[in-house]
């Protein structure tokens, strides 16, 4: 994959569908509860290191850093 | 009135010699000292054989009358091993200590990765050799007692300095009192405890490391190979790391980290260290096998430099210019270096051949190393032991992933120390064809070795000056190059010319090596005859041509000796 790919980055439509986020939504949650409170930041940080390799893009994982810490 | 021990240290393998203290009642008044170097570890005592090659005579002050306590340093890299070959150590390390070049990390009894350092048939030395410091400091002692130039002085600690312009004055206490001595040069490698750099009130910049660990060699005998061991999160100490080395003379390193809130007191009590050692022996398959304990100690890492390693007449060296965490070998390692660099660039200045501006560029060169491997290092220590709670998650998440995905396992490598490449020094030539070269040792970078045959290497030939390595085919180095040689030479700066390609003796160089096959050229970069690298006398390049004319050579030998 191109790692600057434009259809990535946080100034496009999201590729992922209605539908789509749904199902992440859900998945995420009870993934979240199946890794119980001691373990759900360390699932979520390993989430997130392969989402950060599979984007192949360090800047775009900066950019979703500085978004996700918004209005915590 | 200082009176250091006379009994020897204990150890289970190592004897130590205890060294008769050196008396001022038993020596005629002391002249004033062109360099007294306070210190006689790794780096103390590698300046003063670094001068001694440059005919500077030095005093070197040892406050104890025997070696360092304990094994300290005992990962010694490949330029480490080039660097003592150069003062005629390193044989003897190599024969007495024990090569590696693969490391191993566990987690959860899976071996999530292995480093595997590259072993070039151009090198002599291993990646790695792992010999316990006493007996690279005896080594290092015997080459200073054959050496006239140095004046080493057993039990002589340094208590007072005090400069003035253009000399320090120093009291020195010994176990009959004190005595002073003047000197134009001070080398501070009085190690990471300096009372040089506390006197002189100066501040190292950086950061500290909260996690703690134990280091403990123990006499085992394991059925192990000389790799290094890494071990993350094990059941017996959770959350932290250990590590394993094998050293000569049926002695092991184990290092454990502490939990968090222990103090040294409680680890290094021996029901505390035992009831550790033999879970962690239990955890690699060897419960109940017998050990002995030699020495334990407990360290944490810091990432700290003088911003400067030049104040008036002193010259900070090793660990008294900077503390640097242990993982990726950088302690004595870093010394040698330091010390190198000293040795030649103090020795020129002492002798006239540069004016103090190459002082201060021995400082700049020298905190732009250690600033590179506080950054480096820094990448590990935070691996090894995480500072902060999101340091932590991120680790753990690594360790986790690493079990099945391979991307995360090259994170396990820490950085292995490596020799600092000087490319932006002063001392490189700016009007060269630095930039025209497309293989080969760059700008400021050390020497690649080359294996000339069975057992002989370019760098058995180099050092002790500069060293002008010319690429040709003729029979005699051209005359205006000559003239450059022996003008630069007649001014006392030495410079030795290897001519490199020819089947049979150059004249005009020092010595000839053929090149047969190419090979020489070929690692070098070097497309034709006419080219020419010209090295410091610390092997490092600063000026490198494809067509090397004798204007260029003089500008370049102007360039490296700043007036």
């Amino acid at each position: 994959m191109n790692p600057e790919t434009p259809a990535m980055t946080s100034e496009t439509t999201p590729s992922l569908p209605l539908s789509g986020l749904e199902d992440v939504y859900d998945a995420l949650a009870t993934a979240i509860d199946q890794a119980g409170p001691d373990k759900a930041e360390l699932f979520l940080v390993k989430l997130a290191l392969l989402n950060a390799q599979q984007l192949g893009s360090a800047s775009l994982v900066r950019e979703h850093i500085e978004v996700a810490l918004k209005d915590l | 009135m200082h009176q250091p021990t006379t009994e020897a240290r204990p150890s289970i393998y190592y004897p130590y010699q205890v060294f008769a203290p050196w008396l001022p009642s038993a020596h005629p008044p002391q002249a004033r000292q062109r360099v007294v170097i306070a210190g006689s570890g790794p780096a103390g005592m590698v300046t003063a054989l670094e001068l001694a090659r440059h005919g500077v005579p030095s005093v070197v002050l040892e406050s104890e009358l025997q070696v360092s306590q304990g094994s300290r340093a005992i990962v010694f890299t490949r330029r480490s091993l080039e660097i003592l070959q150069q003062v005629g150590v390193a044989q003897r390390m190599s024969e007495q200590g024990l090569p590696w070049r693969f490391g191993n990390s566990y987690y959860r009894g899976q071996r999530v990765f292995r480093m595997e350092a590259p072993h070039d048939s151009d090198d002599r030395y291993f990646p790695m050799l792992n010999i316990q410091q006493q007996y690279m400091e005896e080594y290092l002692i015997e080459a200073c007692a054959a050496q006239p130039l140095i004046d080493f002085r057993w039990g002589n600690k340094l208590v007072q300095v005090r400069q003035e312009e253009g000399v320090a004055h120093l009291q020195i206490d010994t176990p009959e009192g004190p005595y002073a001595l003047d000197t134009d040069w001070l080398v501070a490698a009085d190690g990471g405890r300096s009372e040089i750099r506390t006197a002189l009130g100066l501040k190292m910049e950086g950061a500290s490391y909260e996690g703690f660990f134990v280091i403990a060699d123990i006499r085992i005998d394991l059925p192990l190979p000389t790799e290094r061991l890494a071990f993350f999160d094990p059941d017996w100490n959770p959350g932290n790391t250990i590590l394993m080395h094998r050293e000569p003379h049926g002695i092991w390193r184990v290092d454990y980290q502490l939990p968090p809130g222990e103090t040294a007191e409680q680890a290094l009590r021996p029901e505390s260290l035992k009831a550790r050692i033999d879970a962690q022996l239990a955890m690699i398959g060897h419960a109940g096998t017998p050990w002995e304990m030699d020495w334990s100690s407990v360290y944490s890492a810091r990432t700290l430099t003088l911003p400067d390693y030049v104040h008036g007449r002193v010259l900070f060296t090793g660990d008294a210019a900077h503390l640097l965490p242990i993982f990726g070998v950088r302690g004595a390692n870093t010394a040698f270096q330091d010390a190198q660099a000293l040795g030649w660039q103090l020795g020129c200045v002492v002798k006239g051949l540069a004016g103090e501006k190459l002082l201060a560029n021995y400082s700049a060169e020298r905190v732009g190393a250690a600033r590179e491997i506080i950054d480096e290092a820094g990448k590990s220590t935070r691996f090894m032991t995480p500072p902060s709670r999101g340091f932590r998650l991120l680790r753990d998440a690594v360790l986790s992933l690493s079990l099945s995905q391979g991307f995360v396992r090259p994170l396990y490598h820490w950085r292995t120390s490596r020799p600092h490449e000087y490319s932006g020094s002063v001392l490189n030539s700016p009007g060269d064809d630095n930039a025209l070269f497309s293989a080969g040792p760059a700008h400021g970078a050390p020497p690649r070795n080359i294996r000339l045959s069975a057992d002989d290497f370019l760098l058995d030939h180099l050092g002790g000056g500069f060293d002008l390595l010319y690429f040709t085919e003729a029979p005699a180095l051209p005359e205006a190059l000559q003239q450059v040689v022996a003008g630069a030479r007649a001014r006392g700066v030495p410079l030795k010319v290897i001519a490199v390609g020819a089947p049979g003796p150059v004249a005009g160089a020092d010595l000839s090596l053929p090149d047969a096959d190419g090979h020489f050229r070929q690692r070098y970069g070097v497309p034709a005859s006419g080219a020419a690298y010209l090295l410091r006398p610390d092997q490092h390049v600063c000026a490198r041509w494809l067509t090397l004319d004798a204007h260029r050579l003089q500008a370049a030998l102007n360039t490296a000796l700043p007036q």
